[in-house]
């Protein structure tokens, strides 16, 4: 990293996730824009660059060529503007590609975002459009779900560690729980281990209230260079560390289906990077797109050992004044998951937090945050840590 | 579903007959058939290898909502299939009592229809799985009976 300089977040800005009937892909796109230049306290015309995260808009809403469109309707035409896409963890990767574009020394200021609008299509075909992000000709073909792949995942984990539904389950009542106090939530609202139980199964062991919804929504934030940062913002969060790693798209090319592989990678290099322990960390957002992959994500990660993160959890160890807290946002489950933006809220979350603006759901004494954001069933893994800086 | 013809027609001896690939360096089987060896990359040889017919069960899902192409299927199990060549295979479990089918079972290849190429009207075929259970004591008797004569 010695070589790279040094970047920070100085804003952000989020829409409401969940069914906008009312608000189009490019709509979504600029409001979270807007509120994450506002936020920043910048004009706009200061941005020299943006990275936009997106899955599938072409199957989505029919349209590609994002980058120049979002930038058009920002007014902020003739800067570059680039779409980054690596399925669920497209925003995440957006993020990284800005976070580098700085650290390189090519750009000062720059805006990153994540748009996915889902609600435009029946669920079959958003299942279908989810599917890309594995392997279509060995698992779509055969009719595999995304649910179907964690299920696949999950079967394993029980069998050879014990964990239960209602370990997964107790991932879903946790971070409902966080939502309540999260204004963007999809979900406002708790739910129960026993209404989780009762959802009806959409792949054994996975029940309806195991799995992140289908979501409408875009999230931004503004990076700077660390000197220009302090300058223009009294409290912005450094990005202390960037990760990426990758694996099979398909299950079929794991080496083992206990762990994701391309977690332990991105999170062992992102705390050599920092000089981090996974002790020094007081809250993540990971990618909980279905209950099991919170339990993988916290056990690959480092938190608890492999096979303790079910139990964890049920005894509350990963909840808000938790030993350590995940998905302080509601996470996937709660906040809800369109796609793209997914990785870019999960720093927008930190951002908050790290400041002491996040209200109800404020980690206490929270310095030191993490994103694990996670593509398909395990192939792209992208994870940041974030600090807030000392200014003055 | 995808609907490119030629897409279906250019995977028919992987979804008819299972041919992968064999890397003569490493010993490693691949399913679906690799352009290079990932683990010897340009020091690998890969040599055509019809894959095992049989397997074990090392996970299964029944999937209770299946995606654009599968609504009229009901539920149906998918299972990732340890073809104990260093391959593993993804397919739905077909023809099988729901109590059989757990980690560890033993399975075979089946051949079977796998959908419709939507618009253009054509059928597409492949392999699905379905569960071997041993003989019981009595079956065997019987088959030794058999031989005798």
């Amino acid at each position: 990293m010695s070589k790279l300089r040094r970047v920070a977040m100085i804003g952000a800005g989020l829409t409401k996730f969940g069914e906008h009937w009312n608000l189009s892909f490019r709509e979504l796109g600029t409001e979270a824009a807007i509120k994450a230049v506002e936020n920043s306290n910048i004009d706009g015309k200061e941005i020299e660059a943006m990275y936009i995260g997106c899955m599938a808009s072409g199957r989505f809403v029919g349209q590609e060529h994002i980058g120049a469109l979002v930038a058009d309707q920002l007014g902020l035409n003739p800067i570059p503007s680039t779409r980054v896409e690596a399925a669920c963890a497209s925003g995440g990767l957006a993020l990284r590609t800005g976070y580098l574009s700085i650290a390189s020394g090519e750009h000062d200021i720059v805006a990153v975002g994540g748009i996915e609008k889902m609600t435009e299509v029946t669920t079959a075909e958003a299942g279908f459009a989810l599917g890309g992000a594995g392997d279509q000709e060995t698992e779509l073909f055969h009719g595999a779900t995304f649910p179907a792949l964690y299920a696949l995942l999950a079967k394993v984990h029980m069998k050879q560690f014990g964990t239960t539904e209602e370990q997964m389950a107790a991932v879903s009542v946790k971070n409902h729980k966080n939502a309540v106090h999260n204004p963007i939530a999809q979900f406002r609202k708790e739910i129960s281990i026993e209404q989780v139980m009762k959802s009806g199964y959409v792949a054994t062991p996975l029940k309806l209230l195991d799995c992140s919804p289908i979501s409408d929504g875009a999230a931004a934030v503004i990076l700077a260079e660390i000197g220009l940062a302090k300058k223009l913002c009294e409290n912005p969060v450094e990005i202390i560390g960037s990760t990426h790693a990758t694996d099979s798209l398909a299950l079929t090319g794991r080496k083992s289906l206990t762990e994701l592989n391309a977690t332990k990678v991105a999170s062992a290099q992102l705390f050599h990077q920092t000089g981090l322990t996974p002790k020094d960390i007081d809250m993540a957002e990971v990618h909980d797109c279905f209950s099991i992959a919170e339990i993988l994500a916290i056990e690959d990660i480092g938190f608890f050992k492999k096979g303790q993160g079910g139990p964890a959890t049920e005894q509350g160890k990963t909840a808000l004044d938790g030993e350590i807290a995940i998905n302080p946002s509601g996470g996937l489950k709660g906040c809800g998951h369109p796609v793209g933006a997914t990785g870019v809220k999960q720093a927008a979350e930190m951002f908050q937090q790290l400041r002491g603006e996040a209200g109800g759901r404020q980690v206490k004494e929270a310095e030191i945050g993490l994103t694990h954001n996670v593509g398909g069933s395990g192939a792209t893994c992208v994870m940041h840590a974030f600090r807030l800086m000392e200014n003055r | 579903m995808s609907d490119g013809l030629a897409l279906n027609w250019r995977r028919i001896p992987e979804r008819y007959a299972m041919k992968g690939n064999h890397c003569t360096n490493c010993k490693q089987d691949y399913f679906p058939s690799r352009m290079i060896c990932p683990n010897c990359r340009r020091k690998g040889h890969l040599v055509s290898k019809d894959m095992p017919r049989i397997g074990k069960i090392v996970s299964y899902t029944k999937v209770m909502v299946g995606p654009s192409g599968f609504e009229n299927e009901g539920n149906y199990y998918l299972a990732l299939i340890d073809l104990g060549s260093g391959a593993k295979v993804l397919s739905q479990i077909v023809d099988s009592d729901e109590q059989d089918i757990h980690i560890g079972a033993s399975v075979k290849k089946m051949f079977r229809k796998i959908g419709e190429v939507e618009e253009k009207g054509a059928i597409t075929y492949g392999y699905k799985f379905k569960v071997v259970k041993p003989l019981t004591e009595d079956q065997v008797e019987a088959l030794k009976e058999k031989n005798k004569k």
